[in-house]
This record gives structure tokens, C-alpha cells and sequence, in this order.
């Protein structure tokens, strides 16, 4: 259902979107939509909210109520939403800049709380916006505008982190395995709680072209070939691993939603 | 009818005046000298069915108030200096955004850490232009426990109407003192809401304002569906790089306020008919104020007190008008001369203008103006 997906969730009149050519941030809004409209979700009480960057303008082309935030703040505002109206399906689009370097702490605690918020972080490995500045997420050694040399930071594990952090449901996808991607998402907005996805996207024009990785046709390619699902996983050797990057369901345990439990305590007066 | 009277501390007086207003959100982060205003609030607020959320931080306290307030609920934070400095990002972006909030400062001595338990005004500046970029003000300045009480409740209606973020600048002097306070009835208090769209849900352009320049506000969730970005945007709410619509806005949200300036400036003064001299001063510095004024009068001194209610905007046209017959103004504020800039750029040369500072962490006593008038006359 591509094109009528796009039709009843995208804000037509506002595309083309700004992405480049060939950025793999396109897939992966469109399916947020697709998992969306298979729960077939009230599109009025739906509120999609995001911090600063490529990905973050996704919130423009998105016929929700949506609220483009500053700079890696789209969780608390994310949370003041979803605290004051508990009805309402909260999403994040934030990328791997937004979400782990200025928003890092906003993240462990909004995974910490068990929030009913939805994050999908599309990891690029680079702040595409100002000009390919090396990220969070950026790998070891690879290059940047700011690390013309190679980055010797060590990148993070931004699925790991969030499900060390309290998140209950969390994921990982690319932008090439789509329909994985959409499970992901689909069940993330099904989780009552905290749930991170962590979308690899690719950034041709930034991060590829500075670490020589083709063109946008070559980078889907690496996803593919590069990405190992967890269930394969476990039946590989480490040396079948070496330079593979897991994707996949990476946690599923409910535990009790933040709002409902503020709920509770209101109950307590209303009984009164 | 017989009122109940009690003792409050300022902090305290605060929080009750914000439910009366209507606030049902709160999101804070502990700092001294306001963090009885988020206890308490924790306290409160699920009695009436509100929420409280102690955040990971105060930026993300500020930015929970504005996501909640775009669901519809009024909502607060308070904070002191060092927080009131991490406020400075979100609070620009509910301008540009119009999103109704309050946020309190109650000022303590700086500069950074400071000192965290005594009182100062040192951000009376801060106040005016802390966030970045143009932007209008309301930020005010309540002298007394009930003034607090009557402030908060202001400071969310003139938010409500409108749709901007006020400060609600107290000091600590003000905070943390307890005064006996009789609270009026909640059906005495007029209460204002944020004007609503009208018309087709389709059809609603978020920030197309009427003639007085306040665009009317959809609740998320409610099926207008529409944008909200810190970004400079058009009458849509979309954004745009169009010199013309960054004009616009930048004007438009600058105008709001200056239009409605007479509704919402106010000020105290006191035996200005006859006075040569006339002390200016804000918050817990105008009871230092207020008696020395006294005490000089006993000696038959003509003095006087001018004591704005709104720093923002700052009561400029009083202040000219009795620059006319005033000969002196002495400006006495809790910081090294931040809102005497402000009486000077509006007297000019017009009358003589002496300061009284102080810094050390100690409020001004009236001693001090005391002798300030008595030295320079």
C-alpha cells in the first residue's frame, strides 16, 4: 500500500521533503505510517513529536498533531504530552545526534520512567543538518567533518543503551529491511510502555561520501549485507559475526506504564 | 463572609494561587530557593486531578510544561538562577511557538552557584533578554505573600491571553518569608482561558492571528492537526525562509505585547503628589523601601516609592510623567544596577538618579536608602 499510505498520512501539500537524494530517512517515516495505519490508530490522538536535525523534519511532513522541538529535547516535551493527555499515542522522531549526544540524558530517563512514548531513532552515523559532523554513533576511526583525522570516540550501542536503561520494548532495523522495520514500530506502539527502534539509516551524502561508501544504491547494500538477525545470530560463530551489526526484536518485557501509575494516584483522591 | 486566615511563606502562597488559576501541570526539578513550590505541587496537584512530574533536569522541566500545555492543561515550573539560566532555550521556543506557560524564578545570589539560600535580583536582566534572539516579556514582580498569591494567578491569565510564557520574578526574600494571609474565595478571582479556534478543524491555521494580533489555540489531540516548530513559520505554522514571513513574525510577537501594553503593565506608588525624591525599587526590596520612605518623612522629607508590578514590560509612561516633578530617583536593587538602566534610558536627564546596591547576599535594609538620600541631598 505505498502510495496510499502516503496519500492518508503524509502532508502532501509540504513534499518533496529536504532529505538528499538517496537519504534513507524517507523508508523509514513512511513506515511509521505503515505501522500506524495497520493498528488503524485514532490519527486525531496520535501526536508525533521531534528534537533538531534531518530526521527531526520528518514531523513537517506528517498529517498528526506534531511539534518540532529544540535541540535533542523531543523526549521531555514528548513526556509533558503524554503525561497531560495519557490518551494520546505519542511517537519521537529524533536521530542518532539528537537522541544520544545533546538528548543522551533525556533518553536513559524517559527509558528509565517506562513512559508510553514511541521513539524511532534514525541512526545515520553523522549530524547531516550542519555538514557531517562526526556523532555518538559515528564508528571508530571512520571520518567526519570535525574528525578529518578518523573519530576516536567510541560510537554508542543505541539499542543496548536503551534497553539497560528501562526501555521495554526495543528494536533495531535499516532502511533496507523495511518490513522488519515496520514490525518493529507496529509493535513498539502496541507496548503500553517505553519502547525504542532504532532505524539504521544512511546518509550518502555526508557520512558515505567521507568514508567512501558509494553511493545511496551501495549503502542499502551494506545494510544488507551486513545486518544479521538476532534469532541467526545465535546459531553463528563469533568469526561469522566479525563486522556484522544485529538486527531484530532485541526486548519485549511489559512492565507497568508511568501515566498509569500517576493514574493511580489520582484515583486515590477521587475515591476520597 | 469570614475568611481563614493563614501563615504562608511566599513559596507557598504561589502554588495556592496557580491551582486557583488553574494549574494542572507541573514540571520541576529541585533547586533552592523554590523547590517548596514543586513540593507541594507534587502535593496538591493529583487532588485535583492534576499532574506533577519531577524531570532529569530543568530544560527538560520546561519543555514537559510546554508539551503539556499544548494539550490544553496550564502548567508551571519554578526554579532559581542556575536553572532559570538552563530555562533560557525552551522559554524562547514557547515564544516563537506562543505557547501559554508560567515560569517562577525565585533569584538568589549569583553569579553561577552563588549563593543558593540568600536573596538577590540579579536577574532582572536575564528576565528581559536571557533567551536568545528578539522576543517580548512579561515578567513579574509580587512584593508580599499575597501579592504572590495575586501574581500567579495574573501571570497565568496574562499567558493565557496572550499566548506567552511569563516569568514570575520573585526574590528569596519573598519565597521563603511567612506573612498572615487571608486567600479569597475562588468564585472572587477572575480567571482567564486561552482563546479557542472557531470554525472548521480544516480550515484552522494555527498562527493566523485576529486584529489583536493573539492567534486563537487548538489542544493537541482535538483533531486540528496541526504544526508547531521553533523555526520561524508562516500563518500555517509551517516553516518558511521567507524574509517577509521572518519579518512578520518576529514583528507580530514583538507587537502582541506592546498593543496590549496598558492592560498589562501595572505599578504601586506612594506620596508621589508631593515628592522630590522617589525610591524605585521591586519585590522584597520595596519593604525596605516602603519604610524608609516613612522614616524620612518623619523628618520632613518629601519622599516618595515607585514600585513596578510588571519589570515587563517596565511602566515606562509613569515613570516620565513623574520625572516631570521628581527631582531624584533612587533606584535600589538587590544587584550591582540592572533595572536602573532601564530609569535611566526612560528619565534621561530629566532628574538626578542614585542607586543603592547590594550583592553580599544580605537584602537592603532601609537604613541603607537611608542614608543613601541623606548623602546626596
Amino acid at each position: 500500500m505505498p502510495s496510499a499510505v502516503v496519500d492518508k498520512f503524509f502532508r502532501t501539500n509540504k513534499l518533496p521533503q529536504i532529505w538528499c537524494p538517496g537519504c534513507g530517512h524517507g523508508i523509514i517515516t513512511r513506515a511509521i505510517t505503515v505501522a500506524v495505519e495497520k493498528l488503524g490508530f485514532d490519527r486525531d490522538k496520535i501526536c508525533v513529536v521531534s528534537g533538531i536535525g534531518c530526521s527531526s523534519r520528518a514531523t513537517g511532513y506528517l498529517d498528526f498533531d506534531t511539534l518540532h522541538t529544540t535541540h535533542g529535547r523531543a523526549l521531555p516535551f514528548a513526556t509533558g504530552v503524554k503525561l497531560a493527555n495519557p490518551d494520546m499515542k505519542v511517537i519521537v522522531i529524533t536521530g542518532d545526534g539528537d537522541c544520544t549526544a545533546i538528548g543522551g540524558n533525556h533518553l536513559i530517563h524517559a527509558c528509565r520512567r517506562n513512559i508510553g512514548i514511541t521513539t524511532i531513532v534514525f541512526n545515520n552515523n553523522i549530524y547531516g543538518m550542519t555538514g557531517g559532523q562526526y556523532s555518538p554513533t559515528t564508528p571508530k576511526f571512520d571520518k567526519g567533518t570535525t574528525a578529518p583525522y578518523g573519530n576516536i570516540d567510541k560510537a554508542f550501542d543505541i539499542s543496548n543503551l536503551a534497553a539497560s536503561a528501562g526501555a521495554t520494548y526495543v528494536g533495531r532495523s535499516t532502511a533496507y529491511h523495511t518490513n522488519l522495520l515496520i514490525s518493529l514500530i507496529e509493535n513498539g506502539l502496541k507496548n503500553d510502555g517505553f519502547s525504542l527502534i532504532e532505524a539504521i539509516s544512511s546518509c550518502p551524502t555526508y557520512y558515505g561520501r567521507k568514508n567512501k561508501k558509494g553511493d545511496a544504491v551501495n549503502m542499502l547494500e551494506w545494510q544488507k549485507d551486513h545486518a544479521v538477525n538476532i534469532s541467526a545470530a545465535s546459531k553463528m560463530t563469533p568469526e561469522s559475526l566479525e563486522g556484522k551489526f544485529l538486527i531484530g526484536e532485541f526486548k519485549n518485557s511489559p512492565e507497568p506504564e508511568y501515566t498509569s501509575e500517576y493514574q493511580k494516584i489520582i484515583d486515590r483522591f477521587n475515591k476520597e | 463572609m469570614k475568611r481563614k486566615a493563614r501563615l504562608m511563606q511566599g513559596n507557598e502562597a504561589c502554588v495556592e494561587g496557580a491551582i486557583a488559576a488553574g494549574m494542572r501541570f507541573f514540571a520541576g526539578y529541585p533547586i533552592t530557593p523554590s523547590t517548596e513550590i514543586a513540593e507541594l505541587s507534587s502535593e496538591k496537584l493529583p487532588c485535583v486531578g492534576g499532574k506533577f512530574i519531577q524531570m532529569e533536569d530543568e530544560i527538560a522541566s520546561m519543555a514537559a510544561i510546554i508539551g503539556a500545555s499544548l494539550t490544553g492543561l496550564k502548567s508551571m515550573t519554578a526554579t532559581s538562577g542556575p536553572g532559570f539560566s538552563l530555562k533560557q532555550e525552551n522559554l524562547g521556543y514557547a515564544g516563537i511557538t506562543e505557547v501559554p506557560c508560567v515560569v517562577v524564578n525565585v533569584q538568589r545570589g549569583g553569579p553561577s552557584t552563588g549563593l543558593p539560600t540568600s536573596p538577590a535580583q540579579g536577574e532582572i536582566m536575564q528576565a528581559r533578554w536571557g533567551t536568545h534572539g528578539d522576543h517580548p516579556v512579561i515578567a513579574l514582580t509580587p512584593s508580599s505573600v499575597r501579592e504572590t498569591f495575586d501574581l500567579t494567578i495574573r501571570a497565568f491569565n496574562l499567558s493565557e491571553k496572550y499566548r506567552i510564557p511569563v516569568i514570575l520574578l520573585m526574590d528569596e526574600v519573598i519565597g521563603h518569608m511567612r506573612e498572615r494571609v487571608e486567600l479569597p474565595d475562588t468564585s472572587e478571582l477572575e480567571i482567564i482561558d486561552r482563546k479557542r479556534p472557531a470554525g472548521n478543524k480544516e480550515d484552522y491555521k494555527a498562527y493566523k492571528a485576529d486584529e489583536d494580533l493573539i492567534p486563537p489555540m487548538a489542544n493537541f489531540g482535538e483533531g486540528y492537526r496541526y504544526h508547531v516548530t521553533g523555526l520561524v513559520h508562516d500563518e500555517t505554522g509551517f516553516p518558511s525562509n521567507s524574509s517577509v514571513v521572518a519579518d512578520k513574525l518576529v514583528r507580530r510577537l514583538a507587537d502582541k505585547i506592546e498593543m496590549h501594553k496598558d492592560d498589562i503593565i501595572q505599578w504601586e506608588e506612594q506620596n508621589t503628589e508631593d515628592a522630590d525624591i522617589v525610591i524605585v525599587s521591586i519585590g522584597g526590596v520595596s519593604r525596605a523601601a516602603d519604610t524608609a520612605m516613612k522614616m524620612l518623612r518623619s523628618k520632613g522629607l518629601k519622599v516618595g516609592t515607585f514600585r513596578p508590578i510588571t519589570v515587563w514590560p517596565f511602566p515606562e509612561k509613569r515613570l516620565e510623567e513623574l520625572a516631570e516633578k521628581v527631582n531624584t530617583f533612587v533606584v535600589a536593587e538587590m544587584n550591582l544596577g540592572q533595572m536602573v538602566l532601564e530609569v535611566e534610558r526612560i528619565i534621561k536627564n530629566k532628574a538626578k538618579i542614585e542607586r543603592v546596591n547590594k550583592v553580599n547576599g544580605e537584602a537592603i535594609y532601609p537604613e541603607e536608602i537611608v542614608t543613601k538620600i541623606e548623602e546626596v541631598l
